[in-house]
Parts: C-alpha cells; sequence; structure tokens
C-alpha cells in the first residue's frame, strides 16, 4: 500500500467516523439522562435526508435553506417522538420505553414507505461536491474534507452548550440524578426535549453529509449506519459526549482500514461491528471513556 | 375440580383441534390453510419468546438468529442431494453438506437442537448482561448469523438462499408442534424451574440471595426457548419452501415481540391468543398493500401501510395497556366451570 493510498483511506475513515460521531452522540446523551436506548434515532438520521431532498424538488428550496430547514423539522420529530412515545413511560420499567422506541422505529421507517415508496432514490449532487481535489497523489471528494470539518465544528457547538450554559448545567444534573433535579428546580421535561431536539439536528446533520456521501435514499438507509452509531457510542463508553466522538471516530477508521487491508473480508464488514460490540460488553462495558453505572438493589 | 377432569377436558381440546384440522384439510382452500400453518407456527415462536422474556426477563431481541439457524438446518437435511446440486449454483456445497440427509420430523428436533446449542454459546458469554444491554447484543448475534448466511455460499448458498424445500410441513406436524411445545411450556413454567424463573425475572438480586444459581437458570430458560425458536424456524423453512438470509431480518423478531407484547408477557394463554389474533391481522391487511378493484375503478395499494398500523399498535399498548390483553393471566377450567355454573365446579374448589 502507498503512502497515497493510507491517506486516502484514512481521510475516508475520518468521513465515516464523523459521521458516526454524529449519531452516536444523540444515542449517548439521551442514554446518559433517560437510561434508554433511543431505538428510532437512526430513523432521525434517514428522515434528516429525506427532508432536505424534498425541501428541493418539491419546494425548489436552495440547498443551504433546505439542509437548515430539514434540520430544524428533524429535531422538531424528535422532540414530538419523546413527547409522545417515551415521557409516558418514564416511571414504567425501562425495558417498556425501548419497546415503544422499536415501535416508533418501525413506524416512522414505514410511514417514509408509505409516502415516498420503498425504491431506492438517487440524490444529484450539487457539481462542486463531484470534481476530485488533488493533493500530491492523493485524490479525495470535496465531501472527504468538509464532512469532518463541518462535524468538528457542530461537535465545538454542542460542548459549548453542555459546558458553558445554563441548560448543559441542567443536562449533567439530569444525568447525575433525574430525581434530585427535580427538586432542585431544574425543568427537567423542558430539558429532556431539547437533549432529544439537539441529538436529532446532529443526526439529521449527518444523514444529510451521508446522502451526499453515498448519494441514495433508502428508507432502510439508517439501520446500520444508526446501529453502527450505537455500538461506537457503548465503544467510546455510553453517557459520554468525548466517548461518542472517539468511539465514532475510531469505528469508522477501523472499518475502512480493515476493508482497506483485507478486502477478502469485505462481505463481514457489517458483521465486524457487532463483533465489536460483543467483545466490548463482555470486556469492558463501560467502554473507553463511561464511569460505571451501579445497580440499584 | 379435579386434575383428572381437568387433564380428560384437555385431552379433548386437543381432540377437538384434531377433528378440526381434519376437516379444515378437505374444506379450506390453499390460502387459508396457510394462514392455519402460519398461525400454528408464530405460536411456537411467541410462547418461546415469552419463556425467555415474559417469564424469565430476558430481553433477547435474538429470535430471528435462532429461527434461522433452526430453518438452515432443517432446511439441509430434508433438501435431496440432487436438488443440493442443483441449488448450489455459486460454489459448489461442502460433501457433508450435500449428503446430509434426514426424515423431517429428525430435521426439524435437529433444527431446534442447533438453535439450542447456538443458545449455549452465545448464551454463556452474553446472559451476564443487564436488560438493554442483553437486548442489543442479542440482536447483533442475530445480525452475525445473517452476516454468516450471507458469506458462507458452501453451507447456506449465500444470498441467493434456498428454494424449492419439500413441503413436509401440513396442519398436522405444525399443529402437532405446536401443541407440544404449549405443554412443555405449561408444563415448564408449572414446575419449580418456572418458579425459578420468575423469582429472577420479578427481582434478580432477590432471587440470588436466595440461593439460587441465577446465571444457569438463565441460560436453561434461554436455551430451551431457542430450542423451539429453532423448531419454529424449521417448521417455517418447509411451509415458505423458500428461505434466504433476508428473511431473517428484525422484521421476524419485531412481530413475534409484538404477539407477545400484545398477549400479555407471562401469559401462555396471550401468546395463543394473540398468535392466532395478529397472525390473521397481518394475512388481512396485506389487502391494504395491495390494489383494491370497485368494477372499473381501482383504489391503490399503499406498500408500508401494513407495519404502520403494526407498529402503531404496538406503540399504543406499551402506552396504554402495558401487561397486554391477558396481563399474566392464563386459561382456567376452574373458570370456564364457575361461568357456565356446572356443579362440579361449584363444588370443587
Amino acid at each position: 500500500m502507498t503512502w497515497a493510498m493510507f491517506v486516502q483511506h484514512t481521510l475516508n475513515g475520518l468521513t465515516l467516523g464523523s459521521l458516526y460521531a454524529l449519531i452516536a452522540i444523540g444515542y449517548t446523551m439521551v442514554y446518559g439522562i433517560l437510561r434508554l436506548i433511543n431505538f428510532a434515532h437512526s430513523e432521525i438520521f434517514m428522515l434528516g435526508a429525506y427532508f432536505v431532498f424534498w425541501g428541493i424538488t418539491l419546494f425548489y428550496l436552495p440547498w443551504a435553506l433546505a439542509m437548515v430547514a430539514a434540520v430544524i423539522v428533524t429535531a422538531s420529530v424528535g422532540i414530538l417522538v419523546d413527547r409522545v412515545a417515551y415521557r409516558p413511560l418514564r416511571d414504567a420499567p425501562r425495558i417498556s420505553a425501548l419497546i415503544s422506541a422499536i415501535g416508533v422505529s418501525f413506524f416512522l421507517q414505514n410511514v417514509t414507505i408509505v409516502v415516498f415508496g420503498a425504491l431506492p432514490r438517487r440524490v444529484y449532487r450539487p457539481a462542486w461536491l463531484e470534481d476530485p481535489i488533488l493533493m500530491g497523489d492523493v485524490r479525495v471528494l470535496p465531501l472527504t474534507l468538509f464532512v469532518p470539518a463541518l462535524s468538528l465544528l457542530l461537535m465545538l457547538g454542542l460542548v459549548w452548550i453542555v459546558y458553558k450554559t445554563k441548560t448543559g448545567l441542567g443536562m449533567r444534573a439530569i444525568s447525575k440524578d433525574i430525581e434530585t433535579s427535580y427538586i432542585m428546580g431544574v425543568p427537567v421535561n423542558r430539558i429532556i426535549s431539547i437533549t432529544f431536539g439537539i441529538g436529532s439536528a446532529l443526526a439529521a446533520a449527518s444523514g444529510i453529509m451521508w446522502a451526499l456521501r453515498y448519494p441514495q435514499l433508502q428508507p432502510v438507509m439508517g439501520s446500520i449506519p444508526g446501529f453502527k452509531a450505537f455500538i461506537a457510542a457503548v465503544f467510546g463508553g455510553i453517557g459520554s459526549i468525548p466517548g461518542a466522538v472517539i468511539g465514532g471516530v475510531m469505528l469508522g477508521v477501523i472499518e475502512i482500514m480493515a476493508v482497506a487491508f483485507f478486502p477478502d473480508l469485505a462481505g463481514y464488514r457489517d458483521a465486524f461491528a457487532f463483533v465489536l460490540l460483543i467483545v466490548i460488553l463482555l470486556l469492558k462495558p463501560t467502554g473507553l471513556m463511561g464511569e460505571k453505572l451501579e445497580d440499584k438493589v | 375440580m379435579h386434575a383428572k377432569t381437568k387433564a380428560i377436558l384437555n385431552l379433548l381440546t386437543v381432540a377437538v383441534l384434531g377433528l378440526f384440522l381434519w376437516w379444515a384439510d378437505d374444506n379450506l382452500d390453499g390460502y387459508q390453510i396457510q394462514i392455519l400453518n402460519l398461525i400454528a407456527v408464530n405460536i411456537i415462536l411467541a410462547l418461546s419468546l415469552n419463556l425467555i422474556y415474559g417469564f424469565t426477563g430476558l430481553f433477547s431481541l435474538g429470535h430471528a438468529g435462532f429461527m434461522a439457524v433452526g430453518a438452515y438446518v432443517c432446511s439441509v437435511l430434508i433438501l435431496a442431494p440432487e436438488q443440493k446440486e442443483m441449488l448450489f449454483i455459486l460454489e459448489p456445497a461442502f460433501g457433508w453438506v450435500r449428503e446430509a440427509q434426514a426424515p423431517f420430523f429428525v430435521a426439524v428436533v435437529a433444527g431446534g437442537l442447533a438453535a439450542a446449542l447456538f443458545a449455549v454459546v452465545v448464551g454463556i458469554p452474553l446472559l451476564r448482561l443487564g436488560d438493554d444491554y442483553l437486548g442489543m447484543a442479542t440482536l447483533g448475534f442475530a445480525e452475525i448469523i445473517r452476516v454468516l448466511a450471507i458469506n458462507a455460499p458452501r453451507i447456506t448458498n449465500g444470498a441467493l438462499g434456498f428454494k424449492g424445500i419439500p413441503d413436509h410441513a401440513n396442519l398436522y406436524w405444525n399443529f402437532g408442534c405446536c401443541v407440544f411445545t404449549l405443554y412443555v411450556v405449561i408444563r415448564l413454567v408449572a414446575s419449580n424451574s418456572g418458579n425459578v424463573f420468575k423469582a429472577i425475572r420479578d427481582d434478580e438480586t432477590a432471587a440470588k440471595a436466595m440461593g439460587i444459581d441465577v446465571f444457569r437458570q438463565k441460560l436453561l430458560s434461554f436455551t430451551i426457548g431457542s430450542f423451539f425458536a429453532g423448531v419454529g424456524g424449521a417448521l417455517l423453512a418447509s411451509l415458505l419452501a423458500t428461505i434466504d438470509p433476508k428473511m431473517f431480518t428484525f422484521v421476524l423478531t419485531f412481530n413475534v415481540l409484538m404477539i407477545v407484547v400484545t398477549g400479555g408477557l407471562g401469559s401462555i394463554t396471550g401468546s395463543v391468543l394473540a398468535g392466532i389474533v395478529i397472525t390473521i391481522l397481518l394475512e388481512w391487511l396485506r389487502i391494504v398493500e395491495n390494489p383494491i378493484y370497485f368494477g372499473d375503478w381501482e383504489l391503490q395499494g399503499i406498500p408500508g401501510m401494513r407495519m404502520v398500523v403494526f407498529s402503531l399498535a404496538l406503540i399504543c399498548i406499551i402506552l396504554f395497556r402495558r401487561e397486554g390483553f391477558m396481563g399474566k393471566r392464563e386459561f382456567n377450567w376452574d373458570w370456564v366451570a364457575r361461568r357456565f355454573g356446572n356443579k362440579a365446579g361449584r363444588h370443587a374448589s
């Protein structure tokens, strides 16, 4: 393998990894606060992609506007899902909320099939995204540079919200102890809604970039990336935002590198992440950065 | 009511079921018989998941994986060597795959045993995990099985799967297996093991404190449940006559989970009733996905509508009636006797 190819694979890995990381943040934030695996998160990712291209083809919105609108609409869907399907189950056994989430996931996926049809749709990329950039021997699509950069920007914004604003303080308080937060006057339900909104917005951003990178829309397109992002969140330590970012990037790079170095294993690409999940859960269930969750008796 | 009377009534019920099947075999059309067959298979699958999740509290989402194992093992055993020769076009089958042969009954049991073996192998590491993590890990297992099936063309014929699997699974086989599963699960749940399972479900820490070997009991329940999942998968393969890796996705597990949750977690009666009702609804709702004609006027079918309805139903049940239709209640002859006021029921307590 030449140096140029190595750089190219690394950049591809970083692109894929930052897309995983953006989704993983949503999983980890919701899990940190509610101890709920938001199964519908992968469908939120898918909806983000669909909304953009809906906005462009149906309402003739310009690209930038369509993206912003799609992110906002998707965030609202995320908040709505929490309000309707999860909030009534706050006091129920944890698995009830997970089953509800599985139901929501199937619901969103099939509503998309009903509205947009089940067939894959081609995504037309703007022309300036099609020409590869040459850097010496390294040939990369503009997206390969653009995606990690934008992802980094979004993550910095998130860090600012979580560590510098009052809302972020509320989030951190709830994830430590939800009942005490109630007593201390934290507007718990509003903060949970905001959390779902932020997580969904990041997933939508990831979905849009995913659709530009792999230009095809499909109602089931969210399942595999969503699941891998969940695995990335567990890998990094569920509940920890830096963990989700590191886990996502690492998973993306490992996945691309594994296929690049062992092309024979390409068929097992999708199984790799699941094996990783099982290994992490067995050896270090708290992940790289996670805190230990105690069993309450 | 005396235990003897109940046993006679149970036998009578089975006899009535047998008579009904005998009548159905001659008088119903192929489609209706197919629905009856699916009901039997779905009841087996629901009972097996209910044993694992409803009675022992192990949130397993790996059902599709165990079904796939059962289906593939059974198909390989009942397909004739010449058929397999024709089927394996991607790569020739291994010699032992081509030559493997067994009668249908043995093949179904082998499917179940293979699934049980997988359950032991994945159960030993995974059952240490807590509820939602266990769900995700078992879901991961099911996906791994699917990827393996695609990537092992010399055993499974890869993405193409098998066609023309002999259709041995008729009404009698399916309902025979169904009644057998029902019998085993009822006896198991009523036994001391059943009490231990429920103790683990209700409070694992307390069960451990009472001296129960929690891990061993969990593994027992998981293995028995997976055995029946494998049996269900084997019957399904012979019933549908064609299998491929795409069939064993998460949707399959979702359908079984929906039946169990709707019927009531920890209610055998609930699983049976929901198995019947939901299988019929699943078929009946196919209507909305196909075009309907009123004379010349065509109402277009809506693909995907069926799962929209079902996922919505699942959400509503979880939100408004979490215990399902039956809760933890069971069908009981005493109740029937009281209800219809016969003397025997009133005098015995």
